[in-house]
């Protein structure tokens, strides 16, 4: 079923992008929109980060190896939305000044943790054809646990960038815990593996 | 039968309503039309900019009363209030720049009692009852007490001042206020000489105020703002009553606010209800919350930098996506010449 909707879970994936698109033809992001479209993109990037981490876990408690068909999909968006982000951040938000993206880098460590997040997610998407899986064999599968150290470096991102309330990033931070530890409990719990064609 | 000329109608007030705005309009479609003729955006920009340059002379030379107010909620005042907003005169140092549309200084605002979004103060602050409404004033003055709203502003003539508004988040305004001297305000209590400070508190109530309903905040409620006593008897500290020849909404810190032009944006302190004269400098809410990134003193300043922004330069609101609108940060906000003074001898990297 999953697997058969694949093109209804890439135009999901997509429609966020295609809103911004609607905005910014129709005037709609309001007086500041640098800050608006960095904000609407990064939180993006997030929730498809937080979706692709959701499908393992999703694997391993219904036993139906269809949410893979659509794992890389899933994180080649969330790269795809952490991209653009980093891209408005540049454009919009530092008008291409590249001094002040050093002093950024250097001076604001939320800054710098969310550029290691994406630098950590770079080789992930690189490495996501075929060929390449096919290429790196075992290699592959060790690299691409890289997602999970992306995925507490953008949460850190998120949790320092807040000035006062904490209540978004606790949310999202509380779904991430649940998400590895049903990873952890599966994976210590089964006496044998579920599905063999991972 | 004696028929008297109503005198206390200015002319601009029988003025067409509308005609700021749609000059701006105006200037606006020869805009876009001059991109789309000649396909070039700097044209755009040019025009532009030769409409601000319009708008300033116009802001210049009458109070500004012409105003779409277009898909934002009216308030009310009290008649006696309302009444004293069409006496008001120019302050003469106005900024020239081209202000920033009412529809934005009233729907973009960091008011986090109401929220901490920038939309939520004008979606939840109509919530805010303005009136009746009390200040108390007291600690090291020889009139203390709890005063009405009416006796703490009537006494003042109104005054309109034009001054940029400099957030600490890097992005800032053009503000055309309505209001009065602090200094005048309280030298009426008559300070002691144990005055040094001036400590500034915000209404706490979460009844009115849902955003102080939240969980998870780092801030200490109520909001508490301060000033040395020579910043606040300096002629541009201000008390904001109104804006754009308007009662103040309550998402722009209805009924009476201050407005410290030289410093960022958050030590202009919102919904006043107690002002106190002390001996020692007073505590800060966002020195509180996160003292490495916010001092006491808060000046704006483009050589001392701050953790989360980089305070080299502005967004300057309304700004666009392509054609960003870019301003160099000044020292003071461009009002050194009337308060570097106070500083004389003060390491402000030290004293942030």
């Amino acid at each position: 079923m999953i697997k058969k909707l694949k093109p209804i879970w890439f135009l999901l994936a997509l429609s966020p992008a295609v809103y911004l698109v609607y905005l910014i033809v129709t005037d709609g992001l309001g007086p500041d929109p640098a800050k608006t479209v960095v904000e609407f993109l990064g939180t993006w990037a997030l929730r498809l980060l937080w979706v692709t981490l959701s499908l393992t876990p999703l694997k391993l408690i219904t036993g139906s190896g269809q949410f893979i068909a659509i794992r890389r999909m899933m994180g080649l968006y969330a790269f795809f939305y952490a991209s653009l982000h980093l891209a408005a951040y540049l454009v919009f938000m530092l008008g291409l000044r590249w001094s002040n993206l050093w002093e950024d880098i250097l001076e604001r460590p939320y800054i710098t943790v969310g550029f290691a997040a994406w630098l950590v997610l770079l080789p992930l998407a690189v490495t996501s054809t075929n060929k390449m899986i096919r290429r790196l064999g075992k290699k592959w599968k060790q690299l691409h646990k890289g997602v999970y150290l992306a995925a507490c470096l953008v949460i850190l991102h998120f949790i320092w960038l807040a000035k006062s309330n904490l209540l978004e990033p606790i949310i999202y931070l509380t779904i991430l815990i649940l998400l590895f530890a049903l990873r952890l409990i599966k994976q210590t719990a089964k006496t044998k593996p579920v599905v063999a064609n991972d | 039968m004696l028929i008297k000329k109503p005198s206390d109608i200015k002319s601009y007030e029988i003025t067409p309503e509308s005609a700021y705005f749609n000059r701006r309009q105006f200037m606006k479609r020869l805009g876009q039309a001059a991109m789309l003729t000649a396909g070039s955006g700097w044209l755009t920009a040019c025009v532009e900019e030769n409409g601000s340059a319009q708008a300033q002379s116009v802001a210049k030379a009458k109070p500004v009363s012409l105003v779409s107010t277009e898909g934002v909620k009216q308030y009310p005042a009290p008649e006696w209030l309302k009444e004293k907003f069409p006496g008001r005169k120019v302050w003469p140092s106005s900024t020239d720049e081209a202000l920033t549309p009412y529809q934005d200084i009233t729907r973009y605002n960091n008011f986090y009692e109401f929220g901490t979004k920038k939309g939520d103060p004008a979606k939840h602050a109509g919530s805010l009852i303005t009136d009746p409404w009390s200040v108390i004033i007291d600690g090291a003055v020889e009139k203390p007490g709890t005063y009405t709203l009416e006796d703490i502003l009537k006494p003042h003539d109104f005054e309109e001042r034009i001054y940029r508004l400099r957030c600490v988040e890097a992005w800032s305004m053009v503000v055309p206020w309505v209001g009065f001297q602090l200094g005048d305000l309280l030298k009426r209590f008559n300070p002691t000489s144990k005055a040094k400070y001036v400590a500034f508190t915000t209404l706490n109530d979460p009844e009115q105020m849902p955003g102080l309903k939240l969980p998870f905040s780092s801030i200490e409620w109520p909001y508490v703002e301060g000033l040395r006593i020579d910043e606040a008897m300096n002629p541009l500290a201000f008390i904001g009553v109104g804006l754009y020849g308007k009662a103040m909404p309550p998402q722009n810190g209805a009924p009476l606010r201050l407005v410290v032009p030289w410093k960022y944006g958050f030590k202009s302190i919102k919904s006043i209800v107690k002002i106190t004269l002390v001996d020692k400098e007073p505590p800060t809410t966002w020195n509180k919350s996160a003292p490495n990134e916010y001092g006491f003193y808060s000046n704006v300043n483009p050589n001392v930098s701050h953790p989360r922004w980089s305070q080299k330069r502005e967004r300057r609101l309304p700004s666009s996506l392509f054609n960003p609108n870019y301003v160099e940060t000044q020292l003071f906000n461009g009002y050194a010449e009337q308060v570097a003074h106070l500083y004389k001898g003060m390491d402000l990297a030290k004293y942030y």
